[in-house]
Parts: structure tokens; sequence; C-alpha cells
């Protein structure tokens, strides 16, 4: 684990993204979209977290034993929410197939 | 190796002797933290998974309940929590620096931002109050057809938002316990391992409303 010190201005431009990001996805939230309305919102907050996981939390300078884990971490989070709206999803969906 | 050295003070005490150095120490806890904080991201993901599926059962009840939802103080809470995480990250470059009253600066001015985030939730709250947006046997709404489906959305809303509210509320304690810490110079040997791991948690914490301000207050908002 290398611990240099990070210069202030890197941890401001991150900020700055951060607040940019912010100001946007509350003013595309204004816009009718349809369902492209979740997607960029949720595309906006995956960035602003990995934003914060790579640079405030220092991630991109962590072990690689420490980014396995964390990795291991939000592959169990997926497994979680792709299962779940698998079953809730394809509910009702055998009732159109009249063959069977 | 080097570089990690060359802050972290060598003759540090708070060496543990089962640890070679410095650098394998911080190493050792800060793998530790993490574990803790996937265990964490599990916990918020099994609310996140409730909220998604029974989005996907009431879609127009849901979208009539983010009406009621005040997206000025998210938003403003939204910022608020971004500059609590970069006061954060500066207080720990401060105590790389071994910049004590820097140190101490920061973690107030975080503990500050973090208690103006509570407030501007207690005032959310207390409007979801006099409106009667409580489920509960009190709870009124305008729409009488998602009477019960509003409920469990405003129900999701209060415990999602409220376990955050608890999680902050839980970080300003640690943040209060650093400034003692930091205080008392606990930090001034160039050991400061409490503050990195405080400071993952924080941003944690900053994460999750990062997901809770679009799924909560924007989604459905145009519908």
């Amino acid at each position: 684990m290398s611990h240099q010190v990070v210069p202030v201005k890197v941890y401001a431009a991150i900020f700055g993204a951060l607040l940019a990001l912010t100001a946007t996805t509350v003013a595309v939230s204004k816009l009718e979209l349809g369902e492209y309305n979740f997607i960029v919102a949720m595309t906006i907050a995956v960035i602003k977290g990995t934003l914060v996981v790579m640079f405030f939390m220092d991630v991109r300078r962590a072990s690689s034993m420490t980014k396995l884990f964390i990795g291991a971490g939000f592959f169990w989070l997926a497994i979680l929410l792709v299962f779940l709206l698998s079953d809730y999803l394809s509910r009702g969906w055998l009732l159109n197939i009249h063959w069977l | 190796m080097a570089d990690s050295e060359a802050i972290l003070a060598p003759q540090e005490p708070e060496l543990r002797h089962h640890f070679d150095d410095s650098a394998q120490q911080l190493e050792a806890s800060t793998l530790g933290m993490w574990v803790f904080l996937v265990t964490e991201v599990m916990f918020f993901g099994g609310m996140f998974g409730a909220y998604i599926v029974y989005r996907n059962m009431y879609p127009e009840a849901f979208a009539s309940t983010s009406h009621f939802m005040n997206v000025t103080i998210g938003a403003i809470n939204t910022g608020v929590l971004i500059f609590s995480s970069f006061t954060m990250v500066l207080a720990v470059r401060s105590a790389q620096l071994r910049q004590k009253k820097a140190l101490i600066a920061f973690l107030i001015l975080t503990l500050i931002l973090g208690c103006v985030f509570l407030s501007l939730k207690y005032v959310e709250y207390h409007e979801k109050w006099v409106d009667h947006h409580i489920p509960g046997p009190g709870f009124q709404y305008a729409d009488p057809r998602y009477f019960h489906q509003a409920q469990i959305l405003f129900y999701l809303y209060f415990a999602m938002t409220g376990m955050h509210a608890i999680h902050m509320i839980v970080g300003a304690g640690l943040l209060i316990t650093l400034i003692v810490m930091a205080a008392r110079n606990r930090f001034s040997s160039g050991w400061y391992t409490p503050v990195e791991m405080i400071g993952l948690y924080w941003h944690f914490v900053d994460i999750v409303w990062i997901f809770l301000f679009p799924l909560l207050y924007l989604i459905g908002h145009t519908q």
C-alpha cells in the first residue's frame, strides 16, 4: 500500500465532479424521458459512487486483497438483486403459454 | 512501501508485535474495515431489493408518492453530504501530514455538515408528519386508489432514510471520538488508522445516500 499524500486539487476536482453530476441528475429528472429517466439516474449514481470509492476511499491504491473483497461484496449484491428480480419480473409469464 | 514509511513514523508505539511493519498493520485494518462495509452493503442491499420489487409491483402508486418528496431539500442534502466527504478526505490528508490543527478543523467541519444533513432530514420528516404521510393509523393520502400502496412506499422511504440517518448519527459520534483523540495528541506520532477507517465509513454512508437520492426523490417525478 503506497501512502503518498494526494494533492488537494485532486480531491477538489472529484468534489467538483460530484457536485456537477448531482446538478445533472436533478436537471435530467425534470425531463420526460420515459424509462430512460431511471437509466440515466442510475448511471449517474454509479459514476458518483465509483468516484467516491476510487478517490475518496482510495481503493485505486488499495491492495489486491482489499479489491478482491470489495469486488466479491458487490458481486454478492448483484446475485441478490438479479435473482430477486428474475423471480418477481418473470411472474405470470407462463400464463401466456397456451400449449402447456 | 518506501513511500509509506516516509509518512508513517518507524518508531511508532502503536505497531502491534504480530505485524511486520506499520504498512502491514494498516493494510489489515483496511481489509477488516472493508469486510464490515461489505456487510453494510448487503444490509442496505436488502432494503434496496425490497424497494425495487415494490416499485415494480405498484409503479402508478410510486409515481404519485414521488410528488410529495422534497427534491430541493434532497438535492441540498446530497451537496452537503458530498461536501462532508470532501472535508473528511482533507482531514485524513491532514493526519497523514501530521497537521493537528488542520485535522481537528476538518473533523469539526465534517461533523457540522453531518449535523446540517440531519437537521434538514428533520425538516423533511416534520413535513411528512404534518401532511399525515407517516404509515400507520393516522395515514392520509390525497388519492384514495393508492391509500395502501402509498403506505408501503412511505414505509420504505422512512426505513431507508431512517437507517441512513442512524448511520449518520453513529458517524457523528465516531467523529466526536476522533476530535477528542486528535486533541489529546493520539495521532501526533504519525499513526492515524482510526481517522482513515472512520473516513471509509463516512464515505460509505455518503455512497448510500448517492443511491437513495435518485431512487426516492428523482425517479417517477415527471410521470
